[in-house]
């Protein structure tokens, strides 16, 4: 017998199983009407965000090729890779990366991997991620994370991918790439194990590790790779930890941000780009207009003080939507060396912090802002 | 003439049992006036042999609160020494406290709170398959809002208390069993989850 009283979950699941029943039955032209109906309604209210159960087609790498002498790359970041065998999330995670970065179309210039690759260092962890990476059509350029290098201080990581710290010039643009998540030595004194050195700094909320640093050394090799260019040389460089001092507790922090700010001062327009936090991240200091990377395994929440205002924070991650939150994204690169950085959210519709934001300090092209607060 | 022997022989063994039992207390007393006499000197002694045992095996010393605080963050349980201050109150006990309380309070609650935060942060405590751990997701129980419970979660097809979400996050991302609402892990959990929310006001149905 039927009861009488359907609950609110009752009715909510049955509607959402009508849902899904009604996408079986549509042929692809009503497929495509459909997604380019809810899609333009989505617009129409400019949400960035879709509706539960709405189709929403994304035009990804369908974008206009943007004004000339322009170029985009892709990126992939934080994936976190334990062993297959261990967690198979964070594997296929990185999987759905890299064959969203391939079906771009056309292909980005190269594809920048952010960090964290591995977990907890490990040699089976990183030869994973090398050979997933390994199908990426497009080259691969590849930065260290402290979950990549805390076991055995690199060692397993240069032998894969050579050195943490490089530069190079790609269509009139200077890029360079930081390794700057140098702890400090706590381990020795506290005779700690290699491994235990790794999960310290594994955790995000310990409080045994160190702040990051780029370090004294780097910072000179620094000064010298740029001493070459002209202050108006777009330049664009890569750090895992952001190069300013957001939240010290989390290490969304480098501590000797400020003298590497000082070193990037001279040049017009400064683009830095940054993985570790998992997080739509906007900042700028000055010149310096600061971008964070989305992650692939696992969104991180907002620090509870200290955030830019640029900002326009995410909105909270759904704990029943596995993925919400995580993506990947591209780069577009301005010959002004400034940059739109698309946010390429799996679940979500894609938002882009372009630079008109940065460059009017917030003013124009205001990228859509969620209806929920971030907590 | 029998009736005399025997009232005086039970006399003689009355006074004897009675004379036996005065001694007895009387030493007790004065055993007991002595060792309050010296029970500082007796804690100072035994303190320090424990020290020794402690340096001697530091193996076997498990400061286990000492070494999560460390570790990690944790927000101290409320301050109660306002409750020491002047009037406790006359004619009845409810309300007298001695900083002995005081410190019995703050050391068992903190101390819950941190087992809590030991297994927020360990994926083999939590009995997780995959490797996942509650910090990965939450560092320093960030956004887990626990004010804001119970509320409805259609997705559960119930009123969620912070229980049931610890244990849809148990089951999902961390993929591992529940715990019962009354495993000490998920005490501790719930513990820790609201130390380190202290100070936010309750909003109970709050999405």
């Amino acid at each position: 017998m039927q009861p009488k009283h359907k609950s609110v979950e009752t009715k909510y699941m049955a509607e959402r199983q009508e849902f899904y029943e009604s996408l079986k039955r549509l042929d692809r032209r009503s497929f495509l009407k459909v997604s380019a109906a809810a899609f333009g309604a989505a617009a129409a209210h400019g949400l960035a965000y879709p509706f539960s159960f709405q189709p929403v087609s994304v035009a990804y790498g369908a974008e206009p090729q943007g004004e000339s002498g322009s170029f985009r790359f892709a990126y992939i970041s934080d994936s976190h890779l334990y062993e297959k065998d261990i967690n198979d999330r964070f594997v296929r995670a990185l999987m759905r990366a890299v064959d969203d970065v391939n079906n771009m179309d056309p292909q980005p210039d190269f594809v920048f991997y952010g960090g964290d690759l591995a977990q907890l260092g490990q040699a089976k962890e990183l030869d994973l991620g090398a050979e997933i990476l390994g199908n990426l059509k497009a080259p691969l350029k590849i930065m260290v994370g402290e979950h990549d290098w805390y076991l055995d201080m690199g060692e397993k990581w240069r032998a894969l991918f050579g050195e943490p710290i490089e530069s190079w010039d790609h269509k009139g643009v200077h890029f360079v790439k930081l390794l700057s998540i140098i702890e400090e030595d706590f381990w020795t004194a506290r005779k700690m194990t290699p491994m235990q050195r790794m999960r310290t700094v594994a955790g995000l909320d310990n409080g045994l590790q160190r702040s990051f640093t780029v370090g004294e050394q780097q910072r000179g090799w620094l000064k010298e790779d740029l001493a070459k260019y002209a202050d108006d040389t777009p330049l664009v460089v890569f750090s895992h930890s952001p190069l300013y001092k957001l939240y010290k507790n989390w290490n969304f922090w480098t501590d000797d941000a400020d003298e590497v700010q000082a070193i990037l001062k001279r040049f017009k327009n400064v683009v830095v780009i940054h993985g570790h936090t998992h997080q739509m991240l906007t900042n700028r200091i000055g010149n310096i207009h600061f971008h964070g990377l989305l992650a692939t395994a696992w969104p991180w929440p907002y620090a509870p003080e200290g955030m830019p205002e640029l900002t326009i924070e995410m909105a909270r991650p759904d704990p029943f939507n596995p993925q919400d939150g995580c993506g990947d994204g591209e780069v577009r690169v301005h010959p002004d060396g400034l940059v739109d950085k698309v946010y390429n959210f799996w679940n979500r519709n894609p938002v882009t912090v372009g630079r008109a934001y940065t460059s009017s300090w917030g003013k124009e092209a205001v990228p859509p802002r969620p209806n929920r607060p971030s907590y | 003439m029998n009736t005399g022997i025997w009232t005086t022989i039970v006399g003689v063994a009355c006074v004897l049992l009675v004379v036996a039992l005065w001694t007895t207390h009387a030493n007790q007393v004065a055993a007991d006036q002595g060792a309050k006499a010296d029970e500082g000197e007796g804690q100072k002694v035994a303190d320090s042999h424990m020290d020794q045992w402690k340096r001697k095996n530091p193996q076997e010393v498990d400061d286990w609160v000492a070494a999560e605080k460390e570790r990690h963050a944790i927000q101290p349980p409320a301050d109660n020494s306002d409750l020491l201050k002047g009037g406790q109150g006359e004619g009845h006990t409810y309300g007298q406290y001695t900083e002995r309380d005081l410190l019995m309070w703050a050391r068992e609650t903190e101390k819950m709170a941190v087992e809590g935060s030991r297994i927020f942060h360990d994926a083999t405590a939590l009995g997780s398959t995959v490797a996942v751990s509650c910090d990965m997701c939450h560092p320093d129980g960030a956004n887990t809002h626990p004010e804001t419970y119970p509320k409805f979660q259609p997705q559960m097809g119930r009123v969620a208390l912070l229980r049931d979400m610890i244990n849809w996050c148990i089951q999902h991302p961390v993929r591992g069993e529940r715990f019962e609402p009354d495993d000490p892990r998920m005490r501790a959990l719930e513990a820790y989850i609201y130390a380190q929310r202290k100070g936010t006001a309750l909003n109970y149905g709050k999405h």
